[in-house]
């Protein structure tokens, strides 16, 4: 029984971590006011980069910095056409997806098939030697412990320093915060590059650790997973690790059956239930924090800024 | 009479300022100087460039031509930034403020300073700013909880923690209560005190004389005038009128001369209304008052005391919480085609900013020109030409959209196809607001003849426009009707004030 609670544990972690960078990226992208749907496409960009530039340089980190790099430059398309040209957010973002999905098609099919270097899982000592916790915690790859260091540094950026209140002052009223003096377009254009950047820690999550290998369209909707928990989290990157955890659990069960051979649900359903279940959570949470009033969304999300001239 | 204009000693100085818009320049060659520890009035009619001139030196817009000098020095400002670096602070008419951000993070907000904030320090600091200048404020209250007379204290204490010297306020009294305005006046006086300028934009005659030092008159964009308001005073005995003649150009008459056609014949009832607000509290609390055939009975208040949620109650836009609304014998939603609506919003309720004029005026009125499902494009044209006449609505064609005119000439025409419909009763929200004394005028004088088809409900937060109209003048504060006075009880008027800020009447 404990191997089963172990077991399930630590695939709820390797299953959540591509979500939990790729939401985290999108949670600092929306909190400057910038609606960016191309999450799938540069978690897609993202991890072909990484395995190619692996492949490449016989090195995972220069393929990890790779792939943060260009699928950073990819999601600045998105913030050229978003921040200068003002076009329509949901649009842009969503021909990001669909180029990001087409490009790695394309570009990936050398690669197809092809093995290269991996994150192997190694114990964090000696936090690995806690019974049970070290276990389900600290036996994972390289790639999954800075999410550790990243959600709460995500927190306290956004919430305890000064340049956090100036992001969310550029989300919430970009028209305020230049009058106050902070430059509202490189404001988000960085944070469009950042939110890039972690859809593409997550891609490269994917491709040299998670399922090692370049397989196209090997995200499989986890960009749109993203997008989902950026709502369900409220814009906070601690209730996002819940969010992107949950996923990871139910992927985790999802496995945790099939391996037990319980066939009493297909298996096919049973790869459906994350999907599902994070879009049926979505909608009980967002009815549920909409009875209460609370504040959500940044107010100025998608809504390009102009300053009168 | 106009001051000689040397940059030594001034703390601003403007000098053949230019700056166009397309379709308008709407700052024609202005030299404008700022003393040290004086307070300025910029007053002229809504359009006359006082904004505009402002936005130039508080870094907002670039000028086509002309010289700034602060301190002496010619400076070239990009951003707010530039300007705030060299002391120069504006408080615009619509608050720059985050809503969702407590009133602390509000004032330190695009400040330079360690990463990380210690938002304890700040907030002592703000506390002390606020006592030191009567500034009441709670630092870590959120803004969405603030009155608009409470956040305007928090653009002040912006400006305060960055320890400006010129501080630039864009008609700060609009949204203020009497009360309020006098407190406004303290703390500018203060500040003054300091050895500190500050810029006072205003309309408003009154206010001018009561605190200025000196007195720019622009119109369409040129500087007619620059006074001390003693000056003019021992020359003319009604200043008002001489300000007034420089800011229009024309002689205004402010008294509108009615005549009170109240029936006795009640028109509409409310009794004990609620209405629940954005945010589920009482907004409205157990409100009762009446309208009788041609009264005009005024609402009045400081915004946000529960207004909106009245109007939008009685219109069918928000659900009641409880109690009645009739219209004579029925309820209101069902009789709502007899109900005209002047929303406060112009361009958002009131019409529809991009599409042309003459579907503007078809909008609520299209049931008298239908054939079958289809419009009659021409009748409903030929109506629109003649309400233009009528209403003397300064409109090129009626192909363009409706953004496209001034604030005065929408009002016009919004009130124009309201009154079309001969509608039994008006709800007239703020219909003056932020219009000059010349359009307001003309839709104070639409609206008393509207008087012969029906009674009308006026909210509004000006007591001049209340005075000028209203039959009886129902006070609210906190959504509860303070006092309900007749506009014939000098008495009563006195309290009127008192009554806004929440002062029960003494008896």
């Amino acid at each position: 029984m404990e191997s089963a609670v172990i077991f399930v544990a630590k695939i709820t972690i390797t299953s959540s971590m591509a979500v939990l960078y790729a939401t985290i990226g999108e949670i600092f992208t929306e909190r400057s006011g910038v609606l960016n749907l191309g999450v799938e496409g540069m978690m897609l960009v993202g991890a072909l980069t990484a395995f190619a530039a692996t492949d490449c340089f016989q090195s995972l980190w220069v393929g990890v910095l790779f792939a943060m790099l260009i699928s950073g430059i990819f999601a600045l398309i998105h913030g050229f056409f978003a921040i200068t040209f003002r076009v329509n957010q949901v649009v842009s973002g969503l021909a990001l997806t669909l180029f990001g999905i087409g490009l790695s098609d394309f570009l990936g099919r050398p690669f197809i098939g092809k093995v290269s270097l991996k994150f192997e899982p190694f114990g964090l000592f000696p936090l690995d030697k806690i019974p049970v916790v070290g276990q389900i915690l600290f036996t994972h790859s390289a790639l999954v412990y800075p999410a550790y260091l990243l959600v709460p540094l995500a927190y306290v950026f956004l919430y305890k320093t000064r340049y956090g209140l100036q992001l969310r002052a550029v989300g919430e009223n970009p028209s305020a915060a230049d009058t106050v003096g902070i430059p509202v377009f490189p404001m988000r254009y960085l944070y469009t590059f950042i939110g890039g950047a972690l859809a593409g820690l997550g891609g490269a999550y994917l491709s040299l650790a998670y399922t090692p290998g370049w397989k196209e369209q090997m995200t499989g909707g986890q960009g749109w997973i993203a997008i989902a928990l950026v709502i369900f989290s409220m814009w906070d990157p601690l209730k996002a690790l819940g969010g992107a955890l949950l996923f990871g659990f139910i992927n985790a069960f999802q496995f945790y059956c099939q391996a037990a051979g319980l066939t009493l649900i297909p298996s096919y359903v049973l790869r459906m239930l994350p999907y599902l279940f994070t879009i049926v959570v979505l909608i009980v949470i967002t009815r549920w924090e909409a009875a209460k009033k609370r504040v959500g969304a940044p107010a100025a999300l998608g809504i390009p800024f102009e300053r009168e001239q | 009479m106009s001051v000689p204009i040397t940059e030594k000693q001034s703390a601003v100085f403007m000098k053949g300022i230019v700056k166009r818009f397309p379709g308008v320049v709407a700052n024609q060659g202005i030299d404008f100087q700022i003393l040290r520890g004086e307070i300025h009035s910029l007053l002229g009619e809504n359009g006359a460039g006082k904004t505009t001139l402002m936005n130039l030196l508080s870094g907002v817009y670039r000028p086509d031509a002309g010289e700034i000098f602060v301190n002496g020095q010619k400076v070239n400002f990009y951003s707010p930034r530039d300007a705030l670096e060299l002391g120069i602070g504006m408080i615009h008419q619509h608050f720059q403020l985050v809503t969702n951000f407590t009133v602390a993070e509000n004032i330190v907000l695009g400040m330079f300073g360690p990463g990380k904030l210690n938002m304890l320090t700040i907030e002592k600091k703000v506390d002390e700013l606020s006592s030191l200048y009567g500034l009441a404020i709670d630092s870590r209250a959120r803004i969405w909880e603030l009155s608009v007379g409470e956040q305007q204290r928090v653009e002040i204490l912006r400006m305060l923690y960055r320890n400006v010297d010129v501080l630039i306020m864009d008609e700060p009294t609009a949204v203020l209560a009497p009360q309020e305005i006098e407190k406004l006046f303290e703390v500018m006086r203060r500040i003054k005190a300091e050895g500190r300028s500050v810029v006072f934009i205003t309309h408003k005659l009154e206010e001018v004389l009561a605190i200025s030092d000196y007195i720019t008159v622009l119109r369409r964009g040129k500087v007619m005038s620059t006074v001390r308001p003693e000056k003019i005073r021992e020359k003319d005995g009604v200043v008002s009128r001489e300000l007034a003649r420089m800011m229009v150009g024309r002689e205004v008459i402010l008294d509108v001369g009615k005549e009170s056609r109240k029936t006795d014949q009640p028109l509409l009832r409310v009794e004990n209304l609620s209405v629940r607000g954005d945010r589920g509290e009482l907004a409205v609390k157990d409100v009762s008052f009446s309208v009788n055939v041609g009264e005009i009975s005024a609402i009045l208040g400081v915004a946000g005391n529960g207004q909106r949620e009245l109007v939008e109650a009685l219109v069918g836009l928000r659900p009641k919480d409880s109690g009645r609304i009739l219209l004579e014998n029925d309820d209101l939603t069902a009789v709502l085609d007899r109900v005209a609506y002047i929303p406060e919003d112009r361009t958002g309720r009131g019409s529809v900013a991009d599409l042309p004029l003459l579907e503007n005026l078809a909008l609520t009125v299209r049931d008298q020109f239908t054939r079958g499902p289809l419009i009659h494009w021409k009748n409903v044209e030929k109506k629109a030409r003649q309400l233009i006449a009528q209403y003397n609505i300064a409109a090129p064609s009626l192909t363009m959209k409706a953004r496209q005119l001034s604030g005065g000439n929408l009002q016009k025409l919004i009130l124009a196809r309201e009154f079309s419909q001969n509608p039994l009763l008006l709800i007239a929200e703020q219909p003056t607001r932020g219009l000059d004394i010349g359009a307001t005028q003309e839709i104070w004088h639409a609206i008393l003849r509207q008087r012969e088809q029906g009674g009308i409900l006026l909210v509004s937060g000006d007591l001049k426009e209340v005075l000028s109209l209203a039959d009886n003048i129902l006070v609210i504060f906190r959504g509860q009707i303070m006092e309900i006075i007749s506009c014939k009880d000098d008495k009563g008027l006195e309290e009127i004030g008192p009554l806004m800020a929440g002062v029960e009447r003494k008896r």
